[in-house]
């Protein structure tokens, strides 16, 4: 019965972090989504500098702990003579994480696109990037849903970890709760659960916009 | 710059220690992981219900949940109900039954790529069901699973960094104790970037040497 009361009395502070935990999440995803394209065709470009050097970003983002990253970020920028509050960091280094996944990702579904659309579009007089934007973008974007969901519950997890440079998210708010509280137990459980119910969540909205997507194919 | 290098020679036998803990908490997991995976994975393809129910569940929380939360449950809540262990066990209990997840769908996915055709003709040529999973399973198996099992472990090393914040002395939590002791920032932690790279980079290494041995 206490613990009821103790996560009923402390839920709202929760879902409140949970709020934060997502709006980070998604600012992160979104923003990534652009760039995660630009660098994308930067892999596959024609020109050697720009691959080895879409390469060399992406390697170094996919290949480094994200944990790590975000301190990088966080006591880089000071540093660079940016002052700027902890879940604009958070949001920073989330976003430039993100993006080395996701054009991989993106990388994956230009590689199921028939070479000849592109070689059409170019025929026709459309220019390089306006022929990607209309013709590649959305067939790709339907290709990778799935993987964009994973990545969207990977970075939502790994959100977890901008607790560490103080930004009140879910993972914070639980801390804070339990420096109170002194029930480790219960509230981690039960931020677990949120955390999983929000997982959840997205991939029952990623599996309705597949359906729908494929149906306008 | 020259700076940057000096501190980073100063703090090698730090920096080093960290790497080495952080390789065999990686080397443990990794092996907890593999083995917790295979029986999950094989406990999917059994009869009963309620056991297939229990392991897809155990998949989809794990999966769910981020692995911060899973060592402050283990390492802060831990002894409230009776479970007390020090900061390297959960770290490497943690790591291992959070990786065994998604070590668990590699093996399952394996499992499911080879045709039901191939077995029932392995059978009828007289193979035994030891014959039939050395010769007819594992191969195709292996090759096929070996390039996903390398990009989970080179995750679980990237995870392990997250061990840091529950105390464990291991690369990022020894670059922590190099930032506190010089009041440099970036240059630590670069250098810690650039040993997870390195590392990372031997393991990727060593999984394209063990791909080209499980080609078939």
């Amino acid at each position: 019965m206490a613990t009821v009361s103790l996560i009923y009395d402390n839920l709202p502070m929760l879902l409140w972090g949970a709020g934060i935990t997502v709006l980070v999440s998604g600012v992160a995803i979104v923003l990534g989504m652009p760039l995660g394209l630009v660098l994308c065709f930067g892999l596959t470009s024609s020109r050697a500098w720009v691959r080895h050097l879409s390469r060399l970003y992406q390697s170094v983002w996919r290949g480094t702990p994200i944990l790590v990253q975000l301190l990088i970020i966080y006591y880089l920028l000071p540093f660079l003579g940016l002052n700027v509050p902890p879940v604009l960091a958070a949001i920073i280094a989330l976003t430039l994480n993100t993006v080395a996944f996701q054009a991989e990702i993106f990388r994956g579904g230009l590689l199921a696109i028939a070479r000849g659309q592109m070689e059409a579009a170019r025929m026709v007089g459309i220019r390089k990037w306006t022929a990607r934007r209309h013709v590649l973008v959305p067939q790709i974007f339907r290709l990778v849903i799935p993987s964009l969901v994973n990545e969207t519950i990977s970075i939502l997890k790994n959100s977890s970890l901008v607790s560490v440079i103080a930004v009140t998210e879910l993972m914070r708010v639980s801390q804070q709760i339990v420096a109170t509280t002194y029930r480790p137990f219960e509230i981690y459980i039960a931020a677990a659960v949120i955390y999983i119910a929000v997982n959840f969540l997205l991939s029952l909205l990623g599996r309705a916009a597949e359906q729908r997507l494929a149906r306008g194919v | 710059m020259t700076q940057v290098f000096e501190l980073w020679i100063e703090y090698w036998p730090m920096l080093a220690a960290g790497l080495a803990t952080t390789a065999w908490i990686c080397a443990l997991a990794t092996m907890i992981g593999i083995a917790v995976g295979l029986l999950l994975a094989c406990l999917d393809g059994a009869r009963s219900t309620i056991l297939r129910r229990t392991v897809r569940a155990y998949i989809e929380i794990m999966r769910g949940l981020p692995i911060l939360i899973l060592l402050f449950v283990l390492y802060y809540g831990g002894p409230g109900i009776g479970l007390r262990l020090n900061a390297e066990t959960v770290g490497v209990l943690g790591l291992g039954f959070y990786g065994a997840a998604y070590f668990a769908e590699i093996f399952r996915s394996g499992f499911h790529s080879i045709p039901k055709g191939q077995i029932e003709a392995a059978r009828m040529a007289g193979l035994s069901a030891g014959q039939i999973m050395r010769h007819v399973k594992l191969p195709q198996m292996l090759a096929l699973i070996t390039p996903p099992m390398v990009n989970q472990i080179i995750i679980l090393i990237k995870e392990s960094a997250v061990l840091s914040i529950i105390t464990v002395a291991e690369l990022t939590k020894n670059t922590a104790q190099f930032v506190n002791e010089t009041y440099a920032v970036v240059g630590p932690y670069l250098a810690a970037a650039l040993l997870y790279w390195l590392l990372v980079e031997a393991v990727a290494l060593l999984g394209r040497t063990v791909e080209r041995m499980v080609r078939y």
